[in-house]
């Protein structure tokens, strides 16, 4: 047993046994908290059980700030051990785990269900629904991603994490390159994930195409709407690859196959091609929505209309097309010959236009306009400048051959932080800070948040801009130590002090959080910032039911139309009758079933086969379960509408 | 709101001089990139260049437009500033800026595609160019020279002024052969010979390194490249013959293994070491023309392999 423990709990680092503790403390305090309080009943009827999307947005909101909050801790060890030559404070082993963690985390466990929190917090209210499509397959999407992150963060104190960087080429990702479990709880904790990720896809893109308010025309929808809808077309066509790319990988590891290793006639070059074909379209599905956000943020905060809808409407789905024909970018330097780089060169350049645009299109939205600088909106203004660099930095690596000397060096590694921090982290903040009252029914403090604001941007410059410059000085990735010789001492130095600097916003941003909790500015009309789209037109945080009378809908700005011309919700006393809803009922399978994929990835990953098929026949089960279930809906009934109705302060 | 606002602008002044800085301070050696010593690094720095001004032109304007707008259309009591909260399109407005990036990505795009085409051939074409042989290990580097029959470990030797076109291929694991100096990278891969060619201009001597990560010791695959003038570059391959202990395959497993190496020099090595460990790992199930490196195959000089 003595033996045996110590392969299986990660041991001999302090690190590690601190964060054991740590980890142990805080389960036991959540245990004793939810006995003592008797709050078990109250977690599995509100939370585990749920099918509503506005819970379902809530917890992967938290789990997303729980990510954002251990990969960010990831990159402050990794910025550590830089920070100066030939520092002894983490082994190469130890560092080569936590640069893999950190952008699997970064963007599959934190980018991905915090943009699917906004998805479900807000589409449905935005296109004037009651709930998604498939509420049920919204939970089991929820719990998959909740369950293959759980099975990936365990890896960091149970059988070791993966080491072989966040795509995990082969051969180095094989059995020969990363013997032991690391690698598995890469390939199980996103496969599980990832199908939950796909079924999102599907879900709110028939949400959009199928349940929009009577009246609203596809030229019509806010271009938040817009933007997930592209962002989940481009989930369709490029999670399936992911799925296959891994299970092949898992078929090499697991039986012995060669799909991957050129060794017995397999491709390594095949998996590079492969897992670009949804990297890259993956990078769009993250950067899409965020591109919404700060369309609805701009409109809204100018107090004028969005510019040239049209125009980004259909920039958005040239991105999502254009997103397939890229993805070679990411390795020119795997010699695939002249013409093709020459071909993904300029694909990728053309790529630039349509995200061009765009940047016009806002900054005509605030022409003759009234900006107000709402938290929101300096968050939009501050992606601008920055995503216009990391913007052109990457056209500067599109051009195939100069990308041969910025690959794989700290050139890179500034421009795609730039674009996934500067583009895609700081809008889905704006879409926090913009929604976040109709979340939760107050405002988040505006001066610990503009403090948080200063100090992730300073932080931002002050850890990204030097990388440009050690790239430039031939720093190449992943190299968990350096020299004096080569002059990269002072702005690795820099580049560390930036990084605390983004470390301090975020711990402002959890004090803001929870001091606006107490202290925020409540919200009691369901429209503090004067919008413009359906979801400001009912009480926050919305009821259970969304909207008591589905909106009529006669133009674009539908909310803003009817504020202006006096007619659908914003004539409170004119109310049609109440008719009784139909809502689907909660249901405990898709947490149980996921909880069987997490025992089946568990078993997978250690090849412990018998447990494996205990965990894949626990979900069968729970399918059977499902297809047995007839009783799935019910209505609620006018007089409950009516008393939540009134109780919000809504005229009945 | 004033305040703020010149916070905004100081920042961005900052951000300016600082971009500034690091294009000034390019004539420092440390900038590899900017310090190009062969024809090779030389186009892409051009390339480099002409990209960056192409987006300063876009982005310059722009960052000018925003502090302009913002500062412009505030919302303060008594701004006088024009507010038009319906007006939404202009078609003209549309076409320009829809028009002057595809403008800009159409001159790059061009320079970039000649650039592409021309570095897979030799750099000059009045010179005989060698051929050098190199294979990434876990994690060291490996140079053979098939015309002198000479190997090294973890630093290379070559003419200044020839062409030299390196042999890259992998003993395992995936990594990258780069030598900023003196031009941009290439894959090795396990079962595959790509092609690169490099050269340098000056005697000197030049950093390189592994530049795709291998695993626990990837860090510490870094090598020298010794520019010296042909007569020297003969003189060190014939005193390398003579004096240098001969790489023999009990020699080379024993290198192949998991673990760091200092430099070595070897007098001979097994006559088909390269082309053997292409197949040992994988090479002989590949087509012939992947197997060499694919697209240049007329630069192929079969009696070398």
């Amino acid at each position: 047993m003595g033996e045996k423990a110590k392969g299986f709990f990660v041991t001999g680092d302090p690190l590690i046994y601190g964060a054991d503790v740590s980890i142990i403390i805080t389960l036991l305090g959540i245990l004793v908290f939810l006995t003592y309080f008797k709050k078990w009943g109250w977690l599995w009827r509100e939370w585990l059980t749920t099918v509503d999307h506005k819970k379902i947005g809530i917890m992967y909101l938290v789990s997303s700030l729980l990510m954002l909050f251990r990969g960010g801790v990831d990159a402050l060890l990794m910025r550590m051990q830089l920070a100066m030559p030939n520092t002894h404070f983490l082994q190469s082993q130890h560092y080569n785990e936590i640069f893999t963690t950190h952008g699997t985390i970064m963007i599959l466990f934190m980018a991905m269900p915090f943009m699917f929190a906004l998805f479900n917090i807000v589409i449905p209210l935005q296109i004037g629904a009651r709930d998604v499509a498939y509420p049920f397959l919204n939970a089991m999407s929820f719990w998959l991603f909740f369950f293959g992150a759980l099975l990936f963060n365990l890896s960091f104190v149970i059988g070791g994490s993966p080491d072989a960087g966040w795509l995990s080429y082969p051969p180095l990702s094989e059995l020969a390159g990363s013997p032991g479990p690391g690698q598995n709880f890469y390939i199980w904790g996103i496969q599980i994930s990832g199908i939950g990720s796909l079924a999102t896809g599907i879900n709110f893109l028939v949400t959009i195409l199928k349940m929009r308010a009577p009246g609203m025309k596809l030229m019509q929808m806010p271009l938040f709407t817009w933007s997930v809808l592209s962002s989940c077309i481009t989930i369709i066509f490029a999670f399936p690859v992911l799925t296959v790319t891994l299970a092949l990988l898992f078929v090499d590891r697991f039986f012995g196959a060669h799909i991957f290793t050129a060794t017995g006639g397999g491709n390594p070059m095949m998996y590079v091609n492969l897992i670009w074909m949804w990297g890259h379209p993956e990078v769009y599905i993250v950067v899409l929505p965020a591109f919404g956000i700060y369309s609805e943020i701009v409109s809204t905060f100018s107090k004028k209309k969005i510019f040239g809808y049209k125009s980004m409407v259909f920039s958005m789905m040239i991105i999502s097309v254009l997103g397939y024909f890229t993805w070679v970018h990411h390795f020119f330097t795997m010699g695939a010959g002249a013409d093709v780089n020459t071909f993904f060169a300029i694909t990728t350049m053309a790529i630039g236009i349509p995200t061009g645009v765009k940047i016009f299109n806002w900054l005509f939205t605030m022409f003759r306009g009234r900006i107000s600088m709402t938290q929101p909106m300096l968050w939009t203004l501050a992606f601008i400048p920055c995503f216009l660099v990391g913007g052109a930095t990457g056209v500067m690596l599109a051009a195939a051959p100069a990308d041969y000397q910025y690959h794989n060096s700290y050139f890179l590694i500034a421009h795609f932080h730039q674009t996934l921090i500067g583009g895609v982290v700081f809008g889905y903040l704006a879409g926090l800070y913009y929604w976040w009252p109709k979340m939760f029914g107050f405002k988040l403090n505006d001066r610990i948040g503009k403090w948080a604001f200063w100090t992730w941007n300073i932080g931002f410059y002050v850890c990204f801009m030097p990388q440009y410059a050690l790239g430039f000085m031939g720093m190449t990735r992943r190299v968990y130590t350096y020299g004096w010789d080569m002059g990269w001492a002072p702005y690795n130095m820099v580049s560390t002090a930036g990084a605390f600097l983004m470390g301090i916003g975020f711990v402002f941003q959890v004090w803001q959080i929870l001091y606006s909790i107490k202290h925020g500015e409540r919200d009691l009309t369901g429209d503090p910032w004067n919008g413009r789209t359906l979801e400001w037109s009912i009480p926050s945080p919305a009821p259970h039911y969304n909207f008591a009378h589905l909106p009529e809908v006669k133009s674009d700005d539908a909310w803003w139309d009817m504020k202006n011309h006096r007619y659908g919700a914003a004539v409170p006393n004119k109310m049609k009758e109440y008719a009784p809803i139909h809502m689907p009922k909660n249901s405990g399978i898709p947490f149980l079933m996921s909880a069987c994929w997490f025992v089946a990835g568990f078993g997978l990953t250690f090849e412990w086969i018998g447990v494996g098929i205990a965990g894949l026949a626990g979900v069968g089960i729970c399918l059977l379960a499902r297809s047995f279930q007839r009783n799935t809906d019910y209505y609620i009934p006018v007089d409950e509408i009516k008393a939540t109705e009134s109780s919000l302060g809504r005229v009945v | 709101m004033i305040k703020p606002l010149l916070t905004v602008r100081l920042w961005k002044v900052a951000i300016l001089a600082a971009g500034l800085l690091l294009l000034l301070s390019g004539c420092d050696r440390r900038y590899l990139i900017f310090n190009p010593s062969g024809p090779v690094a030389e186009k892409e720095l051009h390339l480099i260049i002409l990209s960056a001004v192409l987006c300063a032109v876009v982005v310059i304007p722009v960052l000018g437009l925003l502090i302009y707008i913002v500062y412009r259309y505030r919302d303060k009591p008594g701004n006088k500033a024009p507010y038009t909260p319906d007006w939404n399109d202009s078609k003209i407005l549309e076409i320009v800026w829809w028009g002057v990036p595809i403008i800009i990505i159409g001159i790059l795009g061009v320079y970039t595609a000649k650039t592409t085409y021309s570095l897979v051939k030799p750099p000059v074409e009045d010179v005989k160019p060698i051929t050098i042989q190199v294979t990434s290990l876990d994690w060291k580097w490996l140079f053979q020279y098939p015309g002198q029959k000479i190997a090294t470990v973890n630093y290379a030797e070559i003419p200044a002024g020839v062409p030299v076109q390196f042999h890259l291929t992998s003993d395992q694991m995936m990594n990258s052969f780069w030598v900023p100096e003196l031009g941009g990278q290439e894959y090795t891969m396990p079962g595959m010979a790509m092609r690169l060619w490099l050269q340098a201009d000056q005697p000197g001597t030049y950093y390189g390194s592994g530049a795709n990560f291998t695993g626990k010791g990837f860090a510490h695959m870094k090598f020298k490249v010794v520019a010296k003038p042909q007569a020297e570059f003969n003189q060190w391959a014939k005193q390398v013959k003579k004096t240098a202990p001969a790489l023999t395959e009990a020699k080379y497993e024993k290198l192949a293994e998991k673990g760091l190496a200092g430099k070595q020099t070897y007098s001979s090595y097994p006559e088909k070491l390269f082309t053997e460990t292409i197949d040992r790992n994988g090479g002989k199930y590949m087509k012939p023309e992947m197997k060499h490196g694919g697209h240049d195959m007329s630069m192929m000089d079969h009696d070398n392999e």
